[in-house]
């Protein structure tokens, strides 16, 4: 294989995260090229939505180095972040859908904010991010409270996709769907990388999601990215903490700690 | 030993003060520079006008009637011992629109209005909707906290100004009904000893005022943390420190005005 020349589209190195006593991150390592779909996998509480954190400047790593575009980013100011961030979108674990404002206007929201459409020439366009994810009309004048808890995950993944960023976060985009609804939305994941040349970063609990839309899958384990490879070769990985992962076993090199 | 503990305790207390001063300059400083720089969130301004001005007008119209009411009985009563009764009018009119109007508008507002910028802040700081806005290259100074330092610093002088009115005609009520005066009288000897300065003054506390409801409410629930528990001890410590920092306020500013 060809040694790759580009510079990554996004590129952790060496990241260490605590809060406090309790360490998080411990030398992440990830490199993501242009228009490349990768799947960070993980045991719970590994520290998958604190490293996708880190991206966007929410939580600053304490040492290592962040970088997009080949630009740093850690210990930047707001001002030079404003930027940096347009070219995100992310989808939060929990929605976190603005419950002051209804349905359409927070799909809308990066729309009228970040690229200064007006409110009628987002609403349209609102709609139709909407019916990407399953959502009818009916629902676009609902107020946040009033949706199911994957209806909620399914309009904070249209609120992502909005936008049409250059480099999308999904943190677990499947989590709380049906397995049919998963299924659409892994296409449409798959679409926003293919037609829109997006670069990805997923999370994900769902071995059969992350088959469908990685290119290439991460495991997470003690705050080190322990294995990396491209999806087909998951499976043959030679990584006993891997194949304890994918085939979701107790037994194995993964110790969880239950105490009675 | 003890003593030794004790006066741990203590430097622990002075150390966490220095730092809540600190973290709060620090806040005000950049809540502020975002309320005189462009872009401005007008539908925001204009809804939170709606909320202090307009919502809190039943509450502080109340306050203001029984206030008035109160102050005609306890003036008549004490200015009667000698022989000054003539004074109610103008002793009702000062003391409402220099202290009383001002200084229970405000703790009235920091109960009602104070308390829920808490709530509703601290609620979209622990459900992430405060990272989401960051997400969507929207900073949450400028759409969150500058519309509500803008609206409360601009309504309640303005609320305030109402009260008076409302204050002053309960004084009236009273001294027609129960206290005898002649209606033509009573007012006459509200209008002719009123002097725009204590007016004037009244109006400035009341900005005084309805800024530091809004940046107490809005200081708290940007900080708090901790899910549900987090954000009712935010809203406590709003309603709270608002309280304290208005009557300090009050006394500075009255102290500025009247010290010749
Ligand atoms: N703001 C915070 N303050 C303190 N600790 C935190 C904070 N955010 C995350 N943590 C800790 O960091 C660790 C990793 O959290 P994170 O949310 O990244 O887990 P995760 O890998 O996304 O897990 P899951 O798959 O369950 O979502 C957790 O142990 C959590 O307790
Ligand atoms: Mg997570």
């Amino acid at each position: 294989m060809a040694v790759d020349t580009r510079i990554p589209k996004v590129s952790l190195r060496d990241v260490h995260v605590a809060f406090g006593p309790k360490k998080v991150l411990q030398g992440f390592d990830l490199d993501v090229m242009p228009g490349e779909s990768v799947v960070v996998i993980g045991g719970s509480g590994t520290g998958k939505s604190v490293m996708l954190k880190c991206l966007l400047g929410l939580v600053t790593p304490d040492r290592g180095s962040v970088k997009i575009d080949g630009q740093e980013v850690v210990g930047i100011s707001d001002r030079e972040r404003e930027p940096i961030l347009q070219k995100f979108g992310m989808l939060f674990q929990y929605a976190a859908l603005f419950d002051s404002l209804s349905v359409w206007e927070n799909v809308a929201f990066g729309l009228t904010q970040a690229k200064g459409m007006t409110r009628e020439e987002a609403k349209p366009i609102a709609l139709k991010k909407l019916a990407q994810v399953g959502l009818g009309a009916d629902v676009a004048e609902l107020s946040p409270a009033e949706l199911s808890g994957g209806m909620k995950k399914r309009v904070g993944l249209a609120r992502a996709i909005a936008i049409e960023p250059e480099i999308i976060l999904f943190d677990e985009p499947t989590t709380g769907l049906d397995p049919i609804m998963g299924d659409v939305i892994n296409d449409l994941i798959v679409a926003c990388v293919k037609d829109l040349g997006a670069t990805a970063i997923s999370i994900t609990h769902d071995m059969a999601s992350a088959r469908k839309i990685a290119d290439r899958v991460a495991m997470l384990y003690q705050g080190k990215a322990i294995w990396q490879g491209p999806a087909a070769t998951i499976d043959k990985s030679g990584n006993a903490y891997v194949d304890q992962f994918i085939h979701g076993r107790a037994e194995g090199p993964i110790q969880v700690e239950v105490r009675a | 030993m003890i003593a030794i503990d004790f006066l741990g305790a203590i430097g622990r207390l002075f150390l966490g003060f220095l730092q809540a001063i600190g973290t709060l300059s620090v806040f005000t400083a950049n809540a502020v520079s975002h309320c005189v720089r462009p872009p401005f969130y007008f539908r925001s301004i204009g809804q939170q006008m709606l909320v202090i001005g307009y919502f809190s007008l039943p509450v502080v119209g109340l306050t203001a009637v029984f206030t008035g009411m109160v102050l005609a009985l306890q003036i008549y009563e004490g200015s009667s011992r000698f022989n000054a009764e003539s004074a109610v009018a103008t002793i009702v009119v000062i003391g409402i629109t220099r202290e009383l109007g001002p200084v229970l508008a405000g703790l009235m507002v920091a109960g009602r209005v104070g308390a829920a910028m808490a709530a509703e802040i601290g609620t979209m700081r622990v459900t992430e909707q405060i990272d989401a806005l960051t997400t969507l290259a929207t900073n949450p100074f400028k759409y969150l906290v500058a519309p509500r330092l803008i609206a409360g610093t601009l309504m309640l002088p303005v609320l305030v100004l109402v009260a008076d009115i409302i204050g002053v005609f309960g004084g009236y009520i009273i001294g027609t009904s129960k206290l005898g005066f002649n209606p033509a009288t009573y007012l006459r000897n509200t209008a002719d000893f009123l002097e725009a300065i204590d007016v004037i003054t009244g109006l400035v506390k009341a900005a005084a005022f309805g800024f530091i409801v809004a940046l107490m409410g809005c200081y708290h629930g940007y900080s708090s943390k901790g899910g549900a528990q987090g954000v009712g001890a935010a809203t406590t410590n709003a309603v709270v420190s608002a309280s304290i920092l208005i009557l300090a306020a009050d006394y500075l500013i009255t102290e500025l005005f009247f010290s010749k």
